[in-house]
């Protein structure tokens, strides 16, 4: 029972995990695919096409955090002083992109500051993210319960490529997003830069896949021993088709099929990381297991959470469909 | 020297920092919330072009304002784990459901129904639209429910027991939820913030009247905030009577430190009014004080003892003389708000509420006291309750995160630089906004063109803010 409460628990936290990273996403990527954008129309048709979905998103974070705090305290008491610089970075960049939402509407001289804050505080948000990928991947030194490393033991090569990867391949999703929400020009663009990000995306998930392994022997027990090593066969056969469906959907012009098959590939690799990890909550030591709240803890948020995560996903989904369709440049309420 | 900035030293000025300008945001955007569904109510039901015009005009003030609230709340929720985890890890199991739940229930609430609030009346027609102005309204007070649940448990904890490694273990839901202080504090910061945003909205709408007494917008601003003033203000002077009588009961340090009662008084305590706290000699200098008076406050009889601060060990003593200030800053100024509110009724039951110009400067010069009132009780609150993280069971120096003093050091800089330039930011253009009528069409944008004087602006300004309304009017 103590065993089966605390795993339906760590797929919720997944799961929370990976809607964030999934919907922010493509909201971070808007932001690190700024700078592009030639006119003031443009940029506000940018901005408009997340404005009243970008709060909802970036929510998702917060009941990372939360939910983690709740059934796992043990894991968020030692990843949070682990990854003590990182976070704080990424804490200070969604500052910045957050407030540009309202603040360029209501400014005209500072209004480029705020453009610039925007796309800094996207790209700094998904760097830093990707870099507390890589360092929990690494794995975080524990000694009685608590974080024992040093204050910059997340710095290595490896988090620096994890941090890139992250840009380029939220960049790809917002890009594929924007296919989806934009017309004419801006959307044609945006098709050429899904076709460079989706290679970019491609070539560091293989890259990130090849050195995963030298992190930590287990990894490369854990994808080529059962039931690791069906997924290791299904994954990237998976990948492939994905890739496909991504660039054939760019090709034709599809408007939806690039999107989808973007976030299957971002699914894709959190499967790949999902199966990495287990049964570790912190790898290399710390179990799911280890790290879960006493029962009484796990029962009475689960109560809630079994109805309310679904009632959130259908407000949330009416949320989208009330801004369905392409974004009007003319529309908006500033 | 460095010694005094120890890695717990910092990690506390970062937490009362971060939290004190989160507060900020929604002690303004609960009141707001509330006060743009009854706009809106009140424009679907009167048809009278006056409330929509209000409630456009709030409902873009509201925008910036929660917009901080969010990511400075977003700072808060990581805080627990980067600095205070050996807190986190012990309280996970009592306080991480509670946060979760307002996560799940209220968080998504606001999120989810905010972008229909803010940008959707037309795509989904006035029914729905007014369904989800009410629903950010309710998510912002069970936000409020959820987290002074949190922190009244780490005041006044119940309903747990304590495990072989430390950690508090959920017992008893109700009573954790339903702390002891749990009820007094939920509705005493709710009408905090009814009052914050009753007197910006008031000295708002005064600062309009000042320049134009005909403006209806401002008339209806000044008068609906005076009503809320005189309601709310006795409302919370009589809440705040309860909630110290509450403290004392389970918290009798604070109290003392409060009342500035370094010794004990075995047959009645007098209220010391004003003094100067000599925090080396244990003692108020210069107080002026009525006799008895505090005990007749607090236990409701003349001559009831009260033990004072010489019978609690020094290392378990809370800072005397921050506790003292804040609080008497707190009740001034909440009698101060009452002042305001009886000399509006006054006006108003004269038929001259528009007339006083006095009235208004007042009212204007009162417009920030609400967030002023609201950190000083924070201050109180919290400092009054060190050295404690929970309330006599978890001292604070024992709830640090094992980071390193130059790491705190460096993140509490960057936070400190950050937040006075985007907090700072933000602040002006709200106050720009305000400084506006309501009739103003479009708040904001039309500064830049002044300022700039470029003629080619004023035209891309104002074509893109023609599209820009469309809903507004
Ligand atoms: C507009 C804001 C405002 C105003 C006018 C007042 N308060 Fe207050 N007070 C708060 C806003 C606040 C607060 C920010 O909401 C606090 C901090 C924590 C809490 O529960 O409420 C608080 C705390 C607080 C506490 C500390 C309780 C504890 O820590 O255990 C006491 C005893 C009082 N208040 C009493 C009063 C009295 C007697 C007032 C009458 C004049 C008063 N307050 C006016
Ligand atoms: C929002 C209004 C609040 C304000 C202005 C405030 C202010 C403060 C201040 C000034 C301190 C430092 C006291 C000291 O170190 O001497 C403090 C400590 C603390 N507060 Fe609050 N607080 C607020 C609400 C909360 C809430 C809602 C929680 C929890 C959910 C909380 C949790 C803590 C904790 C854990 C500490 C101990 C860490 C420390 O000493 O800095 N506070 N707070
Ligand atoms: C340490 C304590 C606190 C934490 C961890 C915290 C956390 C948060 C977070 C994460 C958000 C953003 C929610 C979103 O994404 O939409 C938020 C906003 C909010 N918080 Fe806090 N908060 C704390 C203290 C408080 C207090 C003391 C109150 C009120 C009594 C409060 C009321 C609100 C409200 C109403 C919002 C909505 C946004 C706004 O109104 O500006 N919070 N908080």
């Amino acid at each position: 029972m103590d065993i089966e409460l605390s795993f339906i628990w760590a797929i919720i936290i997944a799961f929370a995990v990976l809607t964030y990273v999934m919907l922010d996403g493509f909201d971070l990527g808007i932001g690190i695919l700024f700078p592009f954008a030639d006119s003031e129309q443009d940029k506000s048709v940018m901005m408009n096409s997340i404005a009243p979905v970008w709060d909802g998103n970036e929510t998702w974070l917060v009941l990372g955090g939360g939910g983690l705090f709740a059934v796992f305290p043990l894991a968020y008491a030692v990843i949070m002083p682990a990854l003590y610089m990182p976070i704080t970075l990424m804490l200070l960049a969604l500052i910045f992109r957050g407030v540009a939402f309202e603040y360029r509407w209501r400014t005209v001289s500072w209004k480029p500051v705020w453009d610039a804050a925007f796309f800094g505080g996207s790209i700094v948000a998904a760097f830093t993210q990707g870099i507390a990928l890589g360092a929990m991947v690494q794995g975080i030194k524990v000694v009685d319960r608590a974080y024992a490393g040093g204050w910059w033991d997340w710095l290595t090569p490896f988090s620096i490529l994890t941090g890139f990867a992250v840009i380029v391949g939220y960049g790809l999703l917002g890009s594929t997003w924007l296919i989806l929400k934009t017309e004419g020009e801006l959307q044609s663009k945006m098709r050429g830069y899904a076709k460079w990000l989706g290679i970019g995306t491609l070539g560091f998930l293989g890259l990130v896949s090849i050195l995963t392994p030298f992190q930590d022997a287990a990894y490369f027990q854990r994808w080529f021993s059962l039931p690791g090593s069906i997924f290791s066969v299904l994954v990237p056969s998976l990948v492939g088709l994905c890739t496909w469906l991504l660039f054939t959907g760019l090709k034709n012009k599809k408007e939806i099929q690039p999107f989808l098959a973007s976030l299957s590939l971002f699914i894709l690799s959190f499967i790949g990381i999902v199966i990495s990890f287990y049964p570790n909550i912190v790898p290399p030591s710390l179990t799911i297991v280890e790290a879960a709240a006493p029962d009484s803890s796990l029962k009475f948020t689960l109560a809630g959470t079994i109805f309310l995560v679904p009632l959130i996903l259908i407000y949330t989904a009416y949320s989208y469909w009330v801004f369905r369709g392409k974004v009007n440049p003319d529309e908006g309420y500033h | 020297m460095l010694d005094t900035f120890t890695a717990e030293t910092l990690a506390r000025i970062q937490f009362a920092f971060t939290i004190s300008f989160h507060i900020i945001f929604p002690a303004f955007s609960i009141g707001v919330a509330s006060y743009l569904a009854v706009l809106n109510g009140l424009w679907l039901k009167t048809r009278n072009q006056t409330y929509l015009q209000l409630f456009n005009y709030w409902k873009k003030i509201f925008a910036v304002a929660f917009g901080m609230g969010v990511v400075s709340g977003i700072v808060m929720s990581y805080q627990f784990g980067t600095n205070w985890s050996v807190f986190a890890e012990k309280t996970g199991p009592v306080l991480g459901p509670l946060m979760a739940y307002e996560v799940l229930s209220a968080f998504f609430l606001e999120a989810g129904f905010l972008g229909v609030a803010l940008f959707g009346r037309e795509r989904v027609g006035d029914k729905l639209h007014m369904f989800a102005v009410a629903m950010v309204a309710f998510g912002t007070l069970l936000s409020a429910t959820w987290i002074l649940s949190v922190n009244s448990w780490m005041q006044t904890p119940a309903g747990y027991s304590i495990n072989e490694l430390g950690q508090f273990i959920p017992e008893d839901w109700w009573q954790i939820v339903f702390n002891p202080s749990f009820p007094y504090r939920l509705v005493h910061m709710v009408l905090a913030a009814y009052l914050t945003t009753a007197l910006v909205v008031g000295g708002v709408g005064a600062l309009h009247l000042l320049r134009n007494k005909a403006d209806a917008a401002a008339r209806k601003m000044f008068s609906m905030a005076m009503w809320m003033l005189i309601i709310v203000a006795p409302l919370q002077i009589t809440v705040g009577d309860f909630h110290g009588i509450n403290t004392l009961e389970h918290q009798p340090v604070k109290v003392m430190a409060m009342e500035g009662h370094y010794d004990s008084h075995p047959d009645g305590a007098p209220l010391i009014l004003f003094g100067i706290p000599n925090a080396e000699e244990k003692r108020i200098d210069y107080a002026i004080q009525i006799p008895k008076l505090s005990s007749l406050i607090l236990k409701h009889d003349l001559n009831a003892p009260l033990a004072g601060l010489d019978t609690i060990p020094d290392e378990d003593e809370p800072p005397v003389v921050i506790v003292f200030w804040s609080f008497r800053i707190m009740v001034a100024l909440g009698f101060a708000m009452l002042g305001l509110g009886v000399w509006s009724l006054w006006r108003r039951l004269r038929g001259k509420l528009y007339d006083d110009s006095w009235l208004k400067r007042a009212a204007i010069v009162m417009a920030p006291m609400g967030f002023v009132a609201v950190l000083a009780g924070w201050v109180t609150t919290e400092v009054g309750r060190q050295p404690f993280t929970v309330y006599g069971l978890l001292r604070t120096s024992d709830s640090l995160a094992p980071v390193a003093a130059p790491a705190v050091a460096a993140s509490l800089i960057a936070f400190i630089i950050v937040y006075f330039f985007v907090f700072g930011a933000g602040t002006f253009y709200i106050l720009r906004m305000m400084n506006k009528n309501a009739s103003t069409p479009h708040l904001g944008l039309k500064d830049g063109p002044i300022r700039t004087a470029s003629p080619s602006l004023v035209a891309t300004i104002g074509s893109d803010d023609a599209s820009g309304d469309k809903h507004g009017h």
